[in-house]
């Protein structure tokens, strides 16, 4: 029993992780309909823009630079590359981020080379907060999870209490009537798309330490992103929210505990064939749950796109 | 457009060894590992430790037969099975004879039957296998062939040793064995279990698992499951980024007792267990650092840590494959016929200079060398890893380990 409250709280932590990266994501989709595969690499960055500033100046400065850094970046490369490719339509665009995707990775490769960086978490935090039946909380995992609640609820007060967020609600759905009203729509895309690639900039920063800063990691985290969009509802925080969540518990349980695919056929009612190695369904039978534990996600959007393919909170087809 | 950037590469380097074979002619050996992806670091520092190794034990004395000289030509695999076929074939049109591969007994195990095939196929441009890493036992036992060599103990023989050091530890009552979704995984797993059962039945074993290779983001909760399972001790095989995060994570979670090894240190993970790490990693390895076993290992230490101020000695059989296969081409008196390379191989004795004698036993190919098991520390260490000050430590060395492992080995020489 506690270790479910332990694997609550780390579901939660790789859960928001993956909510201050795909936010970013949904937001810049719902603006400008671009779907940023470049996404995973702006967090990439973050870590290592971070790790670079904290050799100097320690983590706290990294914490504080490096996401307005990987944010400059993201705006310079929506005023100066996205805004030329947008006109030539969505194909192109997706094209010009995949490209991106690949030459952020080299790039990185080249500065700091393949080797994982030290990157540490700081010393101020590196205690157990608590323990739960032998197993440590580290204290890092703590402030993981106020940092994340703390941007998705000044996001969310941006987006609906202030003017910003009106005109960029507003953007969303008419930017051509804003726009006749006087708003200078491309440059609230750019601040968009900067703000969303700060995001996975501030991501990149607190998740370097614990998941590892190497070339890899963009990679690694990349597809689960789209993921979560298309299960949240591909424009929707709420949305992105709840699915980053939902990713985050379903594979910590999977993973935590050995479900084994031969209990739950045998629940159902099958019978386990008494030669199990000459058997065709033997993968089957000897399916544990940690083994699929990072293919659920996947599953899951499949179902999603069947049953509601405009995902959980979304408000359009994808 | 990954592709063409590759391509062109590939032009590029083409030209560039067309245009030095020329003058001299070089022995090239094809390094077919992961330079991209998860793998990557792994892979590129033992690119690096073999061009290394080429150009010092071989190239700066002299060559081999007249003045020939060693070329180690990396080739990225991605480490996929399929791409890393593709790239053998890239390798054998370019005139490569020498094949290294170490990362993944799934990728040799691709490699051993497809140069198997080719050689059989193709009697004029046969190459050799030289596995400095792949440490699956099927390679050397019911899937060996002529033309396969491995430079490292295979899985069985590591835990063998292993399980010796576990079973004079009496305060291990419960282990837990967790490796990576595939051959070697598995293999891990299985021997830990057979051999724990046999010297120490009253160990249990509380839990036995695999996890995808290479796709684990987060390992806490494999973490948490070890330390609810109230384990002593931790026996992996992992390698890599899961080494790195496994290790990391288990460490973090607060886990005090034994983690043995295969694959813990350089490549940043020491500099990332650090102090957590202490007396708690263990690794079992041939080729011990510290003390230094002979003056020209910390020589060559000395001199590759010069050159590569970032990089680390981490696979010392690299140095054992190098110049083994120079001794080899020597007494073959020839770099092109393999099969004579590879007859002057078999049974060969190697001193080496990390001590001892490595012998190529020739009923499966299989090399027997001294066997260490390290501790993570940074007390008496002279040779750290990462420049982390961080470093493995002798703490008991099996000699010749596993010369009496039995084989199934069935060799077919050709005639």
């Amino acid at each position: 029993m506690d270790l479910v409250l332990v694997n609550l709280i780390d579901g939660l932590v790789t859960g928001l992780l993956l909510f201050m990266l795909s936010a970013g994501l949904t937001l810049i989709f719902s603006m400008m309909g671009v779907l940023n595969f470049a996404h995973a690499s702006f967090y990439m960055l973050g870590a290592y823009f971070a790790y670079q500033i904290s050799i100097y100046l320690g983590f706290w400065m990294g914490l504080l630079i490096a996401p307005p850094l990987v944010g400059l970046l993201g705006a310079g490369v929506e005023r100066y590359g996205l805004r030329r490719v947008h006109q030539y339509g969505h194909v192109p665009e997706l094209i010009f981020t995949f490209g991106l995707a690949l030459l952020i990775e080299e790039v990185v490769q080249f500065i700091w080379g393949r080797n994982a960086m030290p990157y540490m978490e700081p010393e101020i935090l590196q205690f157990t907060a608590f323990s739960i039946a032998g197993n440590s909380i580290p204290a890092y995992k703590i402030f993981m999870i106020f940092t994340s609640v703390a941007i998705f609820i000044a996001l969310l007060f941006v987006l609906t209490r202030t003017r910003v967020g009106m005109i960029i609600q507003a953007a969303l759905s008419y930017p051509r009537t804003v726009e006749a009203l006087g708003h200078n729509v491309p440059l609230v895309f750019m601040g968009v798309f900067g703000v969303g690639t700060a995001l996975a900039g501030v991501a990149g920063v607190i998740a370097g330490p614990v998941l590892t800063t190497f070339p890899g990691m963009a990679v690694v985290l990349g597809s689960i992103v789209f993921v979560t969009i298309v299960i949240g509802g591909l424009g929707s925080l709420w949305g992105a929210l709840v699915a980053s969540l939902l990713i985050g518990w379903l594979t910590t349980f999977a993973k935590a505990y050995n479900i084994r695919m031969e209990d739950i056929l045998t629940g159902v009612g099958f019978t386990k064939p008494e030669v199990i190695w000459d058997s065709m369904w033997q993968d089957l039978w000897s399916l544990t749950s940690p083994q699929i534990a990072d293919i659920l996600p996947y599953l899951l959007m499949v179902l999603i796109l069947v049953f509601r393919p405009y995902g959980l909170f979304g408000k359009r087809d994808v | 457009m990954h592709n063409t950037v590759r391509y062109g590469l590939g032009a590029a380097l083409a030209m560039s060894v067309s245009a030095t074979a020329l003058f001299a002619d070089t022995v090239k050996i094809a390094f077919i590992d992961p330079l991209s992806g998860p793998f990557a670091a792994t892979g590129t520092n033992g690119l690096n430790q073999f061009q290394f190794a080429a150009e010092t034990l071989v190239n700066d004395k002299g060559g081999v037969l007249d003045g020939d000289t060693f070329e180690v030509l990396g080739f990225d695999n991605k480490i996929s099975p399929k791409e890393s076929l593709i790239q053998l074939q890239v390798a054998i049109d370019q005139g490569v004879r020498y094949v290294v591969q170490g990362n993944s007994s799934g990728v040799a195990n691709a490699l051993t039957d497809a140069i198997d095939k080719h050689n059989r196929r193709n009697p004029d441009s046969q190459v050799l296998f030289l596995n400095y890493s792949a440490v699956d036992p099927a390679l050397t036992n019911e899937k060996c062939n002529f033309w396969h060599f491995r430079f490292d103990g295979h899985a069985d023989m590591k835990m063998d040793a292993l399980t010796d050091v576990i079973a004079q530890d009496d305060s291990i009552k419960k282990v837990y064995v967790i490796g990576q979704d595939y051959s070697f995984g598995k293999a891990v797993g299985s021997a830990a279990q057979s051999m724990l059962a046999e010297k120490r039945p009253d160990i249990e074993i509380v839990g036995n698992e695999l996890h995808p290779i290479g796709k684990v983001k987060d390992f806490t909760p494999y973490a948490r499951k070890i330390q609810a399972s109230e384990a002593d001790a931790v026996i992996t095989g992992n390698w890599g980024a899961d080494m790195y995060g496994l290790g990391k994570s288990i460490l973090d979670n607060g886990f005090e007792g034994p983690i043995y090894t295969y694959y813990a240190a350089a490549d940043g993970m020491t500099a990332a267990f650090g102090e957590a790490g202490k007396d708690s990693i263990r690794l079992i390895s041939e080729g011990a650092q510290n003390p230094p076993p002979t003056p020209q290992a910390a020589e060559y230490i000395e001199a590759f840590k010069a050159k590569y101020p970032d990089g680390n000695v981490s696979q010392s059989r690299i140095t054992n494959t190098i110049e083994m296969l120079a001794k080899a081409i020597e007494e073959a008196g020839t770099a092109t016929d393999v099969q004579k390379v590879a007859a002057a191989l078999e049974g060969m004795e190697h001193e080496t200079m990390w001590g001892g004698t490595v012998y190529m036993r020739p009923e499966d190919h299989q090399a027997i060398q001294n066997m260490h098991v390290f501790v993570h520390t940074n007390d008496d260490i002279t040779y750290d890893y990462d420049n982390s000050g961080y470093g493995m430590l002798t703490e008991s060395t099996i000699e010749n380990a596993g010369a009496d492992t039995p084989t199934t080995c069935d060799m077919k020489r050709p005639s």
